[in-house]
């Protein structure tokens, strides 16, 4: 029982991680229409930029700090200088012209980094470990990355459903001339959201830096899970990124974690581990072609 | 206030307008009449910087507006209700009506929520529906009143009444003559010239992209044979 609360907050915890990237990369493919495939570069960023600061100033915060806005600020400036010759552009041109920037900005952080990868540590502050549960010691820089992922969450409800600038966004992602006939700045605020897209992703690779090793190409993996995540949720739909998140980091981190069990009642050990790490591996995919079967749009499709 | 001179709009190769002139004076309602696929709505989309114009000259209270991107073109004072009504179905009632609330200096004071519902009370009762569950008449009010919200000084209506019910109709026509009476300088396309004969001051036809003929209210009324072309368009 107590490796099962365990998991479960290991999975909320991937879940948040992956809602952070796939909020950001709904909104932009949600409003903007643009496949981004070069998402993971921003988390990447996020996690070198917050590494390099955090290892010469020796404060995770001030990392986290200067991070954030280098990723909005890269994210921004992609926007302005390749994004916004795409968007009249059909998707291939879209996914051709992002996966040169994936490449770009891995040869670029090889260039400025060097090809060893950095390794972040934990804050001091969040070293120790927390008994959440009498007898469960769960370590605190994971609950405080659950804390930000929820707090990002409310954050984002709070600025769709009651300021005016969430009200602008979701009316120009349902009818772009019509909002600018009213006086609203597309231009601008895409270039907002897209800043905003990135600089999510930032944060999911500065908390996900003291997790994993830091180095090129980091956020291809992660990539993928993010797809899976916004086709499950619906695309454009923050909410459905959400409960799409935590639905992909709790299947991928319970299946890793009890699918050898299961398979050892019935198979040799070392062919049931075998077995096991395949079908977890698969397990995210097998839900999201039984979602899309279901529901073909997604769990929470984007109000159009 | 608006003054389009001689402006030509291409759709690809193809020439939509040809030359088109028109004026709107401040307080004044003016028509734009014609049957289906004569340039009205292409007139309008070229006024608000939809469709870029590629020769002639639209100017707005003496400024340049021709060359401005359409958010430009709107906060100089421009209100458009477009056609298809082109409602924000996944804002709320509310939200499409605050969306796009400014004050562009059609009045001293921005309109308030509760101004803009006086035109259209019954709007008041859905404030919290989306706006792909209002029916059609609801929509074209909303359509008004979002752009009432930007405080306009020229409220243009591309299509007022299409497709609406006569009651409808009545309550629209109704609401733009509340308008008026306020001053409201208004720039509006559609087929009904009974009612833009008491609404309107002065009219412009076209045909085949071009302005064929322009008059005040009087003078239509005066020409059976125009009254009998445009009635029933």
């Amino acid at each position: 029982m107590l490796l099962v609360i365990e998991q479960l907050l290991n999975g909320l915890q991937l879940g948040v991680t992956l809602f952070l990237m796939s909020a950001g990369l709904t909104l932009i493919f949600g409003i903007m229409r643009v496949i981004n495939l070069a998402h993971g570069s921003f988390y990447m960023i996020g996690a070198y930029v917050a590494a390099t600061v955090a290892a010469r100033s020796g404060s995770f915060l001030l990392g986290l700090l200067v991070a954030l806005p280098a990723a909005a600020l890269v994210g921004m400036l992609v926007e302005i200088v390749v994004l916004r010759r795409l968007y009249k552009k059909d998707h291939v041109d879209q996914v051709l012209a992002t996966f040169g920037l994936i490449m770009f900005f891995n040869e670029l952080t090889r260039v400025v980094w060097g090809r060893q990868p950095l390794f972040m540590d934990v804050p001091s502050w969040l070293s120790g470990s927390v008994e959440l549960i009498p007898g469960i010691p769960y370590p605190s820089y994971r609950i405080a990355v659950i804390g930000v992922g929820l707090l990002v969450a409310v954050f984002l409800y709070l600025m769709f459903t009651r300021t005016r600038i969430g009200m602008q966004i979701r009316a120009g992602a349902s009818n772009r001339s019509m909002a600018g006939a009213l006086g609203i700045n597309i231009k601008l605020l895409y270039t907002l959201v897209f800043g905003l897209g990135t600089m999510l992703a930032g944060l999911a690779g500065v908390m996900a830096g003291p997790i994993l090793a830091v180095e090129a190409g980091m956020g291809e993996s992660i990539l993928i899970l993010t797809f899976v995540v916004i086709v499950i949720g619906g695309i454009g739909s923050v909410r459905g990124a959400f409960i799409g998140a935590l639905l992909v980091g709790m299947i991928d981190t319970l299946g890793r974690a009890f699918l050898p069990a299961f398979f050892r009642l019935f198979l040799a050990t070392a062919h049931a581990d075998g077995v096991a790490a395949s079908v977890a591996s698969m397990s995210i995919y097998i839900l999201m072609a039984i979602i899309l079967v279901w529901r073909p749009k997604g769990l929470l499709p984007a109000h159009t | 206030m608006l003054k389009v001179e001689q402006i030509e709009t291409f759709y690809g190769s193809s020439q939509a307008l040809f030359g088109v002139s028109l004026e709107v004076r401040e307080g004044e309602v003016v028509t734009l009449l014609g049957r289906n696929g004569m340039g009205k709505s292409t007139t309008i989309k070229s006024i608000m910087g939809l469709t870029p114009v590629t020769s002639g000259r639209i100017t707005f209270n003496d400024k340049e507006i021709h060359a401005l991107p359409s958010y430009r073109v709107a906060r100089q004072g421009l209100g458009l209700v477009p056609e298809g009504r082109q409602i924000f179905p996944n804002l709320t009632v509310r939200e499409n009506i605050m969306v796009g609330a400014a004050h562009y200096g059609g009045r001293k004071e921005p309109y308030t929520l509760a101004e803009a519902l006086e035109i259209f009370p019954r709007l008041g009762e859905r404030l919290n529906n989306y706006g792909n569950q209002l029916s059609g008449g609801e929509q074209q009010m909303l359509a008004v009143v979002r752009a009432l919200m930007t405080t306009p000084k020229l409220l243009i209506l591309d299509e007022a009444t299409e497709g609406l019910a006569p009651l409808v109709r009545k309550e629209i026509w109704h609401g733009l003559g509340v308008l008026k009476a306020r001053g409201q300088s208004i720039l509006v396309i559609d087929k009904n010239l009974r009612a833009l004969m008491t609404l309107a001051d002065r009219h412009y036809i076209m045909e085949k992209g071009a302005v064929v003929w322009s008059g005040t209210t009087s003078e239509i009324a005066d020409n059976e044979e125009l009254k009998a072309s445009y009635r029933g368009v």
